[in-house]
């Protein structure tokens, strides 16, 4: 009954895929996009990952499509649900780049995703541009994938982001050496923690409470009291988006009073700020980005566009990445994979977040923590960059 | 102390998801695997409500939530599971055929919310205050719920115990079939627990969307928790759940603040375990003879 049902569903989906190739013009270019519409990592890809694909496609089309040699062709997209699961997607990758034969591929969501998917992407030679990826690994990666790109930080970038912030604002006298750390029971909450912890010592800082807990935990105010009780000067959560949130309303209700105030991932949904409001403003967390008219303009097109509001963090690297495929397709002037992937190895690329350099395979310029100042969540930490938005300590709740 | 009041408030949380299963699995003997998309359907009602209302008290949504919520699980009853009723042969195959229809049900819900709503998170900020019990700080929501969710335990209970329909219902669970002989319409109090459960579980939405953030996909982890509490419960009593829920709330707080938040969810499984396998039929349950 199994492969039954797995048959109907494929031949479901062969069929909607050729209808909706069918009434696209035979000469538009076909572009796969792969993502979570279903499972725990929807809520995230419905932020930044898809939305982003939507607004670049009908920018592109509107200018009359993508500027090729033999001319201008228009982008048709084609989404594919790899309902949060990595096998699914590798599939789907497979069938867009087999069966489906698909101009061009891009990236997948998350870091597991990204990873599981990065042979298929090497095997049919797509250059894979993979922003929603976090891990150390990059260097090793690169090495192996000679068509993969990291748009995004490492780790550990984040964790020293962190604690440069804090380490600042001690020297500058605002805040003490006690530190709360607390993080959520996965990979990523574990793996910044640890990165978080050395660096914490290292910069003369002592953790004063250092504890996990568990993936969909719904009380978090033993943890907040508990932390608290430690009298901490700064509070530093490795946390992600239920939990974010969580946090934020327990820190107030049991009033802990810190300078500094820092939570993980969703800290610059704008949601966060939306449900916080001035509460928000100060309080530190992953990601940023610096203010400019262009990025102003993309929030304000975005929401326009696709309904929804983009983030603080993955959303603008997104579209800088499209952005970038965009002007190296251009450059090239041809749908010629090889070519394409060799542009952007040689090439840097004017986006919204400013000059992208992925020649070494890895963005060489990234920002890793954001704070709320004025409804705007500016980057005030980063790697690569020269100057950021001085930190503002956090006032009492 | 604050691990008791922390626990006592988590307990109130745990009753309300669970209060709806305890009704569906233990009158109308239909373990409801959808029954976290409905508690989710209710968060986002409210959610839609609190926005679309310039923020007006979230409770007043109860008001739409529950009637429509009944009215929607006994729908689903009478066209999803009444067949399976009627062709079932026993107990045991009712059980298997309603885990596995709820199951897929589960999915339709899931697919429908996210068709509805979209995949991002919903979340709003309703009386995030701290309230001071014995000079220690809590959230004022999470009283609200605790209250909020005592009175609908006692309601029910009360309703249970004391009124003739809930008389109906508590000789179905004992004994369907005996049931019908003394002029109980089965299938009708059957639905009826069904639709009650369902709304209850849509009212615990509503309570516990104040203060918990929510997306479409969430569903499962409350089914799983409700799960966990009415078998601990033992299937045949709404006062087993309420004893579990509050078991567990005191449980994970006490293993929070005094050994480590991160074993938590192990020391409600091994508490479950326990359970089990020192009372199989759970802590209200009858043995079977």
């Amino acid at each position: 009954m199994q492969a039954q049902t797995s048959l109907k569903f494929a031949a479901a989906t062969a069929l909607a895929t050729i209808l909706g190739l069918g009434a696209a013009q035979a000469q538009d270019l076909k572009f796969g996009a792969v993502g979570p519409k279903t499972g725990p990592l929807a809520s995230g890809a419905a932020v930044t990952h898809f939305p982003n694909f939507q607004l670049w496609v009908k920018q592109v089309n509107d200018r009359g499509g993508l500027k090729l040699k033999s001319g201008q062709r228009k982008i048709v997209l084609i989404e594919n649900d790899d309902r949060s699961q990595p096998p699914e997607a590798i599939k789907i990758v497979e069938r867009l780049a087999s069966v489906d034969k698909v101009d061009f591929i891009l990236p997948a969501y998350s870091t597991g995703i990204n990873l599981a998917t990065a042979p298929i992407y090497a095997k049919y030679n797509y250059p894979q541009i993979a922003q929603a990826m976090v891990t150390d690994q990059g260097a090793e990666l690169v090495k192996r994938y000679p068509n993969l790109f990291v748009f995004q930080a490492p780790t550990s970038a984040f964790a020293q982001g962190a604690v440069d912030v804090l380490k600042k604002m001690k020297d500058a006298g605002q805040i003490g050496d006690k530190v709360a750390m607390v993080n959520i029971a996965d990979a990523f909450g574990i793996e910044l923690a640890n990165a978080g912890r050395d660096r914490l010592a290292k910069a003369g800082f002592k953790v004063v409470y250092d504890r996990s807990y568990p993936l969909g935990t719904q009380d978090l105010s033993p943890v907040m009291k508990a932390a608290k009780a430690a009298g901490p000067d700064a509070f530093v959560a490795w946390s992600y988006p239920p939990d974010t949130f969580a946090l934020m309303e327990q820190a107030k209700i049991e009033a802990l009073n810190v300078k500094a105030y820092y939570s993980a991932v969703a800290t610059g949904f704008q949601g966060f700020y939306g449900k916080y409001g001035q509460l928000a403003e100060n309080v530190l967390g992953a990601g940023g980005i610096q203010d400019s008219p262009e990025i102003r303009n993309y929030y304000k097109v975005h929401k326009e566009v696709t309904g929804v509001d983009a983030d603080y963090w993955g959303s603008p690297l997104y579209y800088a990445l499209l952005q970038t495929i965009e002007q190296a397709i251009e450059g090239v002037g041809a749908m010629d994979l090889p070519a394409i992937t060799a542009h952007m190895k040689k090439n840097t690329y004017k986006t919204i977040i400013g000059d992208v350099d992925i020649r070494n395979q890895i963005l060489s310029k990234v920002w890793t923590v954001g704070q709320w100042q004025n409804g705007f969540y500016h980057a005030v930490a980063g790697e690569g960059f020269s100057n950021y938005k001085p930190i503002i300590p956090k006032t009492n709740w | 102390m604050d691990i008791i009041i922390i626990g006592m408030l988590l307990g109130g949380t745990y009753a309300l998801m669970a209060m709806g299963l305890q009704l569906q699995y233990g009158v109308a003997r239909i373990m409801n695997l959808a029954n976290g998309e409905m508690l989710i359907a209710g968060a986002f009602g409210t959610f839609w409500f609190y926005t679309a209302s310039s923020q007006a008290s979230p409770l007043w949504s109860l008001i739409g939530i529950v009637p429509l919520a009944f009215a929607a699980n006994w729908i689903i009853y009478m066209v999803l599971i009444l067949p399976l009723v009627k062709r079932a042969k026993n107990q045991g195959q009712l059980e298997v055929d309603s885990i596995l229809a709820t199951f897929g049900l589960s999915f339709i819900l899931v697919g429908l919310l996210l068709a509805i709503v979209g995949g991002e998170y919903l979340t709003y900020s309703y009386l995030a205050r701290p309230i001071l019990i014995f000079n220690e700080p809590y959230g004022l929501n999470r009283v609200v719920a605790f209250i909020a969710s005592a009175i609908l335990c006692i309601g029910l209970y009360f309703w249970l115990q004391k009124t003739r329909p809930g008389l109906a219902l508590r000789a179905v669970s004992v004994n369907p079939s005996a049931a019908s002989l003394v002029s109980i319409n089965v299938a009708q109090a059957s639905a009826m627990a069904f639709a009650i459960g369902g709304a209850v579980t849509a009212a615990g939405g509503t309570i516990l969307s104040m203060f918990l953030t929510f997306d479409a996909s969430l569903g499962v982890i409350f089914t799983l928790k409700a799960l966990v509490i009415v078998v601990m419960g033992g299937v045949a009593d709404i006062r087993g759940a309420i004893v579990a829920s509050f078991i567990l709330g005191l449980t994970e707080t006490a293993v929070a603040r005094l050994i480590d938040p991160g074993l938590t969810l192990a020391s409600a499984y091994l508490l479950f375990m326990i359970v089990l396998l020192v009372r199989p039929e759970g802590l209200f349950g009858r043995r079977s003879s």
